[in-house]
């Protein structure tokens, strides 16, 4: 088991170096000047210059990688053009409100795409299985953010139930202004999972139900629960390994939901760095998820070869 | 031996009803005594798995139509549910399946596999039931049985499962164990391997067996009795040795000829013509008449009765209605 864990770890380390060159070089490909930005308009020709080499865009782009590479290693991400303060800083906040929805969404997503997927799974074609089958499409098909504007209509302005916009004041806090803050933006981030576990769940379940090993263990006299017990046990590895990804995904936090929210999270970073042509601030935001999305899959997989048997761990 | 039957089949019928109906078994009569090895034998589609799934009520009840009864040791098993039916299954009766690697569940060891069947039906604790386990494995004759406890099914090569499978089918000592096809997926080496041990076994405990087979050479090697299915029910039953010697029933003597023993190279296979019948609709004539060399005018007005050419035979043709018998 420690031998498979290091060479998981071990196999992680290209990966990140892959995804931070993509990560560097996708931004300098993408058209349109980060300077433009904050330049005066008449800038002349040597001003230009002189603020180029102050980012340190006038060097060879191997060059820029292989510095930014280096300060990114020792936690500098460079500063924001924009905004002048660090991007590291930024970047930590934001995820940290990312967090906090991304872990809200999956407690409502999790076990409500597990229980539905399980009971569309074990009565397969019935009724109850049609249900959750509409509601699982209607979930992944859904606009979500559409959704999202829908429910601030009806919770906030009609009934002013609950905020609209922001993740309250101050830090984040487990109180109740900032829970009330949560519950919309975290309901809508929640419908595309809970669709997607939902989905998968059922396939599984069904598929599981219809093997012969299920008939092997009613004809051994085992109880309705026990078999149960052992279909919930063939099913976690591919279930973890789904929700893993999912789980990936609601920590990239969702451009669209948080810009509809105003939650000052990773995706609204994110469209902000992109508006202002933020190149520092982008090229972090976008490292700093990565890296998370190989961490999470990192975490799954591991977690998949502990309770799966047939993964060879040596 | 007692005097009631270890099992007993009456008026059997079980339908399939779906997008497409099947009188999968139509009127089957079955008994087997204490301690009797039978061998059941027909090709696929006969209803030999559907018949042993019947006696485990293992078939959908949702998509089932079953009539008939099924007494094990004089007990009813049709009305049976909930916590009787469940020490019924492996506790009275337990099955070995075709094919192990399915059968098994993947996750877990094959030790908590057996163990658990033992815990539910001797109410024993899990320390208790993995001894017993140990003890199983040691009866199958698996080689160092302590590490097997703790494999896998996909850790073990098929035969090694197969005995697996056996020793789970066995732990709780049932009276009657249904063997369906239980060598059919292993190599030759291997397969007569687990037919010894079968019947080794069941010496030792003392059980029936049914044992389901496709293969007529297995069925000879292994069972006293033969009964021979055909689209749903029996055609021919008797004595091994009988049935060997004079196979009265066009279609055992079809099965028996479509062997490749003491075939010359360069002759031309026997082989059955034509293919079983769809069993859309219950049968009302000889369904093997299409098929049948032999066939006469009236086997296609009705079913056959059951002839009794000798002790402890029957046979289901109008050819041993004595006018064309020779």
């Amino acid at each position: 088991m420690l031998v498979y864990l290091l060479r998981r770890l071990l196999y992680v380390c290209p990966v990140a170096i892959g995804v931070s060159a993509i990560c560097f070089m996708l931004v300098h490909v993408a058209p349109g000047d980060p300077l433009t930005a904050i330049m005066a308009v008449d800038a002349t020709a040597q001003e230009q210059e002189a603020m180029r080499a102050a980012y340190g865009l006038d060097k060879p782009l191997p060059t820029q990688y292989v510095i930014w590479l280096g300060k990114a290693v020792q936690g500098d991400l460079g500063k924001s053009i924009a905004s002048g303060r660090p991007v590291a800083g930024e970047v930590i906040g934001a995820v940290q409100n990312s967090l906090v929805l991304a872990f809200a969404a999956s407690l409502i997503a999790f076990p409500l795409g597990i229980f539905l997927g399980f009971l569309a799974g074990y009565f397969r074609d019935s009724w109850i299985d049609r249900a959750v089958t509409t509601v699982a499409i209607a979930g992944v098909s859904l606009p979500n953010y559409w959704l999202g504007i829908v429910l601030v209509i009806i919770f906030s302005v009609t009934l002013g139930w609950l905020p609209a916009m922001g993740a309250g004041d101050g830090a984040w806090m487990w109180d109740f202004t900032h829970l009330s803050h949560i519950i919309l933006p975290a309901i809508t981030l929640s419908v595309v999972p809970i669709g997607i576990v939902a989905r998968t769940m059922r396939a599984l379940v069904g598929e599981i139900y219809s093997m012969d090993f299920v008939q092997a263990l009613y004809a051994k006299g085992l109880h309705r629960g026990d078999v149960l017990r052992h279909v919930v046990r063939n099913a976690a590895p591919t279930g973890l390994s789904v929700m893993g990804i999912q789980l990936g995904y609601l920590l990239g936090g969702s451009i669209l939901i948080e810009t509809v929210f105003n939650w000052p999270g990773t995706g609204f970073l994110l469209s902000n760095a992109i508006f202002q042509r933020d190149l520092p601030l982008l090229q972090g935001t976008i490292l700093v998820l990565a890296l998370f999305f190989v961490l999470v899959n990192l975490t799954v997989d591991v977690a998949q070869a502990i309770i799966d048997p047939r993964i060879k761990r040596s | 031996m007692t005097d009631t039957p270890l099992l007993e089949i009456s008026d059997l019928n079980v339908r399939f009803d779906g997008e497409r109906t099947v009188h999968a078994i139509n009127g089957l009569n079955l008994s087997l005594g204490q301690g009797e090895m039978l061998g059941l034998l027909g090709e696929s589609g006969s209803g030999k798995s559907v018949t042993l799934k019947a006696l485990l009520r293992l078939l959908p009840p949702k998509r089932t139509q079953i009539d008939g009864s099924i007494r094990v040791n004089g007990a009813d098993i049709m009305t049976l549910s909930g916590r009787r039916l469940s020490s019924y299954r492996g506790g009275e009766v337990s099955m070995v399946f075709q094919e192990p690697a399915l059968a098994l569940d993947p996750v877990y060891t094959i030790g908590d596999q057996i163990a658990e069947t033992v815990m539910r039906h001797r109410g024993i604790g899990r320390k208790a039931a993995m001894e017993v386990a140990l003890d199983m494995l040691m009866k199958v004759r698996i080689p160092s049985p302590e590490r097997r406890l703790k494999n896998y099914p996909h850790e073990m090569s098929g035969g090694m499962r197969q005995r697996a499978m056996i020793a789970l089918a066995l732990s709780c000592r049932p009276k009657l164990l249904l063997a369906d096809e239980p060598t059919t997926a292993l190599d030759a080496t291997v397969q007569i391997q687990i037919l010894l041990l079968l019947r080794e076994l069941q010496r030792e405990f003392g059980m029936g067996i049914i044992f389901v087979t496709h293969d007529i050479g297995v069925a000879v090697e292994i069972s006293e009795r033969v009964a021979i299915m055909y689209a749903g029910n029996i055609v021919e039953e008797g004595s091994t040795r009988d049935i060997i010697r004079d196979a009265r029933h066009p279609y055992t003597r079809g099965l028996l000829s479509a062997n490749l023993h003491n075939v010359a190279k360069g002759t031309r296979l026997e082989a059955i013509a034509g293919a079983p019948p769809s069993l859309e609709t219950e049968p009302v004539t000889c369904q093997f008449a299409p098929r049948c060399p032999n066939a006469l005018p009236a086997c296609e007005k009705g079913l056959p009765p059951f002839f009794v050419p000798g002790p402890g035979r029957r046979v289901a043709c109008l050819l041993e209605n004595g006018a064309t018998a020779d």
